[in-house]
């Protein structure tokens, strides 16, 4: 017997590498819970080598190139397979002055682990993955980002606030996957900002923050704040949210709305930060966030 | 769970071999003999395990070699020779860059695919491009000094 946990690759399993996404739903419906569908690996690999997955069937997103194109048409569709690196040169690369609007975006992807892991991990994988710790997933709820969700029969987009249920849980049911991530694009005067704390870099959120400011002179008009790594799932702080919208913006407007998002959250005590330490620096990093989305405002 | 025969291009040669599905690239790569990429967390933390493919470094521990094919793998003895060392070797060695040397591989290899990219780094690229790479052992003083020499015995032989 082959002893469990030793970090290779035990687990047997059939590949499948569809080419369309009708494969991919085609698989799913034959196969349903026994199978997975694999982006970029980085997440189910992991599990699979520490058997907290074993599925009988891995269907590889890899061959579809659909999954990995980014179309712009009054929204940002961005294919669930595309990679976290390739996401951020799109942003930063061909448009500059979306760059500037979706600064949140490029930042979270820059500061997405390693750079070995930025070229392989992909955008859909990070949100369907499910940690409370996906830096992505703060940064798209604050853009209003939708998913679309594709089974054999149906096809649905639905809100990315809708999309996570807990830790490691999302709505998908067995013969579902995501197919595109949309986030519409973001007005002339939207600002936006992310924060992460971590040990290094390239280390898993203690606590990132990600905000967009709508700004009309000098009103906040429209805003979100969401953070992750402090509730079962990436978290929108409403209350803030609320005491932020309509103000006239300020430092102490930044502080104070800091401060309730620390009071909002319901972070856990774990190996990576106390629950007292993710409170605190919540607050430091919102109100940072809040500072720096304002002045990104166009 | 059957194994199908796989096209590897390694360091400019091509092999065929037979691999099942959950052949990491990783211990397909050893068991064709390139032990010089290196296997450390097996978890895509350490780095150890970089390979090059179409000049993009990736961890090969969380790579299905099935997912190599048909791409062009470089490791870190497909860069030089002891006889003509790339300029990256000869500046690790020069500046005592490795002391075990287990995570040697994987820093030059990430090395590489950044001066490919960016001739002239600034220090800030050189650190982020080694952020994936854990060495125990030195500090990574010399591994970024190596970096940062090996850069500029580059641009010096680039045409004008």
């Amino acid at each position: 017997m082959l002893s469990t946990n030793t970090h290779i690759l035990f687990s047997e399993f059939e590949y499948h590498a569809p080419t369309t996404v009708n494969e991919v739903a085609e698989l799913l419906s034959e196969y349903g819970d026994s199978a997975r569908v694999m982006a970029g690996g980085t997440d189910l690999l992991v599990q699979m080598k520490m058997e907290r997955r074993r599925p009988a069937h891995v269907i590889s997103l890899q061959r579809i190139n659909e999954l990995h194109t980014i179309t712009q048409n009054g929204a940002l569709t961005i294919g669930a397979a595309t990679a976290i690196r390739a996401l951020d040169q799109y942003v930063t690369l061909n448009h500059p002055s979306l760059g500037a609007r979706l600064e949140s975006l490029s930042a979270a992807c820059n500061l997405f682990s390693s750079v070995q892991i930025m070229h392989m991990a992909t955008l859909g994988g990070n949100l369907c993955n499910a940690s409370p710790a996906a830096d992505t997933a703060p940064v798209l709820l604050t853009c209003d980002a939708t998913v679309t969700i594709k089974s054999k029969t149906a096809e649905k987009t639905v809100p990315l606030a809708d999309f996570f249920v807990g830790p490691g849980k999302t709505i998908l049911g067995p013969n579902e996957f995501v197919t595109y991530i949309q986030i519409p694009l973001p007005a002339q005067n939207t600002g936006s900002a992310f924060r992460k704390i971590s040990r290094v870099v390239a280390d898993i959120s203690q606590v990132c923050a990600a905000v967009t400011i709508v700004r009309d002179g000098n009103i906040v008009q429209d805003a979100r704040i969401a953070l992750g790594s402090v509730a079962p799932v990436p978290f929108c702080a409403e209350q803030a949210r609320a005491a932020l919208v309509g103000e006239t913006f300020g430092p102490e407007l930044a502080e104070h709305v800091g401060n309730l998002a620390a009071q909002e959250i319901k972070p856990i005590s774990d190996v990576r930060a106390t629950s007292a330490y993710r409170r605190s620096v919540a607050f430091v990093i919102v109100r940072d966030a809040l500072m720096q989305a304002w002045d990104n405002c166009g | 769970m059957n194994p199908k025969l796989i096209s590897l291009t390694i360091n400019g040669s091509t092999h065929q071999v037979a691999l099942s599905p959950n052949t990491t690239l990783l211990h397909a790569l050893r068991d064709l003999g390139h032990t010089d990429v290196k296997s450390g967390c097996e978890k895509g933390d350490c780095g150890a395990c970089g390979v090059l493919i179409d000049g993009v470094v990736v961890n090969s521990c969380l790579l299905l070699a099935w997912l190599a094919e048909n791409k062009e793998l470089v490791t870190v003895a497909g860069l030089g020779t002891p006889d003509k060392p790339h300029p990256l070797h000869k500046a690790f060695v020069d500046l005592g860059a490795a002391q075990c040397g287990y995570c040697i591989p994987g820093m030059i290899l990430s090395a590489k695919a950044l001066l490919d990219q960016h001739p002239q780094p600034t220090d800030e690229q050189i650190r982020e491009s080694l952020s994936g790479n854990l060495c125990r052992c030195t500090g990574y003083v010399r591994i970024f000094e190596a970096v940062r020499v090996a850069a500029q015995e580059l641009g010096s032989t680039l045409p004008e």
